[in-house]
């Protein structure tokens, strides 16, 4: 049966999207080498640096960063996952993806953190940003990883690439949640003292609004992490890698083995920001 | 530009000068009423605002004269106030008062611009101030203005220190600095030890005094305050207004008060204006909005004036308990003052005439330079009336009068007191019936003060 549409040929498109972001590699093909390099050395860089130390010098540094942030029990179960880790066997891999879900939400909050406020000050720019939002949330991830090779190469910078812009929508709306939802009373408050609206900004707007922020950017941190499977697909390597290893040697107990893993480190990381989130807020 | 008639009276001062030299003293309450010949503070001129857009419509309805409901059903546009013109003076107390949505919250936000004004104008020390650019607005509002608001809108993540600070540091001023003048604002309004505190840790009463001395922190012309005790419960309320009158009579400021509670209004008001649907229906003293009232919300107390000629002293007058004898020290008379939140007594001799009455602020004066009688302290320009005095003359007594009026029978013997609220209790209670007996709204009265305190 032909399900050809009758009345006129294929919009196509696919070729103008093509034809798109052939124009983008060429055009900026300069600029995203740029900052592929600079990516990839920044995170190769912090992978070394964190494995010529012996593991447990790291873990230890890690589970006093903790127990900084987060308080004595968060500090001792950082230390117990991470020597589980090290004892499977992926102390390797465990610094490799960390490194990238740092460094890619690093990133995305440096980009969500100015459209948020944008968004949570203006009705105009949130409405305007909110089709974007759901844009890049809902398009399956995989897809982000086609454009990206083309523009940073296969690796790590790609697999950052669309982490960042999986990972980024939630501190983004968080942000914007957290600024609109400062009492009118308090925003009116600054006003009548003559405040300016960077003032007020900066000294009512984003100080009330951070616990809403941490909230944000620790959603964007466990999105990070789930990308790391999906990013394996193009090289990213890590604990992703060790599971899509296992998923092509049908391997179901390495698989298990890099899977726990990923839960783990994801534990810590969201207790620790949560804990941090909570702390500011109070 | 038009600056209005009475700038030829005094020459157009510059703006943002600080305190007009000028200015003679405020008018206080009890003091000569009579407005000097000086620029106002503040003039309202035909102030309007319309909230929705277009308001030219809405506008043209107003001019017609239709009110309010008239102006929604026909246009969709909210008159939020309506031509309202009025004049503050320097160091004057003006209570802008009304049922809620009267209008009275936008106006006061009309002032400083927190809301637009659609028409009309609003001079500060006779300079326009609507068609400020934002710029200078802000500006203005550093300097000239001090809000404090219902909700007290202190900042959660900021001490009690930090929010009283908060005028200052928007004005660009160093820390050291901010916060010494700071802690002298809190210890204004006695905050002192509370400055590393936040605000989730104090009490309501203790939070608006913070909210009020954020506002004093920036040394502002003007102080305005929306409803800014109507959060308070009725004794910390009452508090609160003692409080600002005792403040007033120091930091003598301009200020707008917003209230719907008509007790309030009196206590505070130099004058009072009334406002009902966004117009303003009365301008003027206390005991002129109590003997003539222009609005049905006044004339539900004071509409007949006939009652006021029945009811006497003698009938609505409360005992007085608590006393002081001349005998006592300081220490007894501020303990009893305490005890029953009073902020004078009356002093009687044994044999019970009226000797005078003393102040609590004195006694704690007495306490601290060691003096072991009370008798050097006594005030006596209080006010007697016989028992048989009608209540139409009390009402006009009161409205000036920071202490209760005091009873006396032909000996001098004090038989009871009278406030300002047993007045309006008896007058309230006393209109729907009226075969009513002086005895009966005496009884009213007590219950009503009572249950107010």
């Amino acid at each position: 049966m032909n399900h050809d549409f009758p009345f006129f040929g294929k919009f196509p498109l696919s070729d103008y999207i093509d034809d798109g972001l052939d124009w983008l590699t060429d055009t900026f093909s300069g600029l995203t080498r740029a900052i592929s390099n600079v990516l990839g050395d920044g995170v190769d860089g912090v992978v070394m640096l964190l494995s010529f130390p012996p593991p447990w010098l790291v873990i230890l540094v890690f589970a006093g960063i903790a127990w900084l942030a987060a308080g004595r029990r968060v500090a001792i179960g950082t230390a117990a996952g991470l020597l589980f880790l090290w004892n499977l066997q992926l102390w390797q891999a465990t610094i490799e993806t960390l490194t990238l879900v740092l460094f890619a939400t690093a990133v995305a909050v440096a980009i969500a953190l100015p459209i948020g406020i944008l968004g949570g000050l203006s009705e105009r720019f949130h409405r305007a940003t909110m089709p974007v939002l759901d844009f890049m949330q809902t398009m399956p991830a995989f897809v982000y990883l086609i454009p990206a090779i083309p523009f940073f190469g296969l690796g790590q910078v790609s697999a950052m690439f669309a982490t960042v812009i999986f990972s980024m929508p939630p501190a983004i709306r968080l942000t914007i949640l957290g600024i609109r939802q400062v009492p009118r009373e308090l925003v009116e408050a600054a006003d009548a003292f003559g405040a300016s609206r960077r003032q007020k900004l900066f000294k009512v707007q984003l100080p009330l609004a951070v616990p809403t922020i941490m909230a944000g950017i620790n959603q964007t941190i466990m999105l990070a992490l789930s990308m790391v499977v999906i990013a394996a697909m193009i090289g990213a390597g890590g604990l992703g890698g060790e599971v899509w290893r296992a998923i092509q040697r049908l391997q179901p107990g390495n698989g298990f083995e890099a899977g726990i893993a990923i839960v783990i480190l994801a534990m810590i990381l969201d207790r620790v920001t949560q804990r941090i989130g909570r702390k500011r807020g109070s | 530009m038009d600056r209005g008639p009475w700038i030829k009276r005094s020459p157009a001062p510059f703006l943002f000068t600080r305190r007009q030299t000028l200015t003679p003293t405020r008018p206080f309450r009890g003091e000569d009423r009579t407005v000097a010949l000086q620029q106002p503070k503040i003039a309202v001129k035909n102030l309007t605002k319309v909230f929705g857009d277009p308001p030219a419509p809405a506008l043209k309805l107003m001019e017609e004269g239709h009110d309010r409901k008239e102006i929604q059903q026909r246009t969709g546009l909210t008159l939020g106030i309506a031509d309202v013109s009025f004049d503050v003076a320097q160091g004057e107390i003006l209570v802008v008062m009304g049922l809620s949505g009267c209008g009275k919250s936008t106006l006061i936000r009309c002032l400083n611009r927190l809301i637009e004004p659609t028409a009309g104008q609003v001079l500060i020390d006779g300079e326009d101030i609507t068609g400020l650019s934002n710029k200078d607005l802000l500006a203005l509002r550093r300097r000239k203005f001090g809000m404090v608001f219902q909700n007290f809108a202190l900042f959660p993540h900021r001490t009690i220190l930090q929010n009283t600070a908060f005028g200052l540091e928007i004005c660009g001023m160093g820390q050291d600095e901010r916060e010494q003048r700071a802690a002298q604002a809190l210890q204004l309004v006695g905050l002192e030890g509370w400055e590393q505190a936040f605000p989730s840790q104090l009490s309501g009463g203790m939070q608006q005094r913070v909210g009020l001395a954020r506002a004093l922190a920036v040394d502002p012309d003007i102080l305005l305050m929306d409803e800014a005790f109507s959060a308070l419960d009725p004794l910390i309320r009452r508090d609160m207004q003692q409080e600002l009158i005792n403040l007033q009579a120091r930091v003598k400021k301009t200020i707008v008060f917003i209230t719907h509670d008509l007790d309030e209004a009196l206590r505070l008001g130099d004058r009072i204006v009334l406002m009902k649907d966004g117009r303003v229906v009365q301008i003027g003293t206390p005991e002129e909005i109590l003997s003539s009232p222009a609005s049905r919300y006044v004339e539900r107390f004071v509409e007949d004036v006939d009652k006021t000629q029945i009811l006497t002293a003698g009938g609505i007058m409360r005992d007085a308990r608590v006393l002081a004898l001349p005998s006592d020290g300081p220490r007894t008379a501020l303990h009893k003052m305490e005890k029953e939140s009073f902020y004078s007594l009356f002093v009687v001799r044994r044999d019970g005439t009226l000797e005078g009455y003393v102040w609590a602020d004195d006694m704690g004066r007495a306490i601290e330079q060691g003096d072991r009688q009370i008798g050097p302290h006594i005030q006596r320009d209080h006010q007697t009336v016989a028992p048989d005095e009608p209540v139409s003359t009390l009402i006009a007594m009161l409205a000036d009068s920071r202490i209760p009026v005091a009873v006396v029978d032909e000996a001098g013997r004090l038989l009871g007191t009278i406030v300002k609220s047993n007045v309006l209790a008896a007058l309230a209670a006393g209109q729907s019936d009226q075969a009513v007996t002086a005895a009966d709204a005496a009884t009213a009265a007590d219950k009503t003060s009572e249950a107010c305190s």
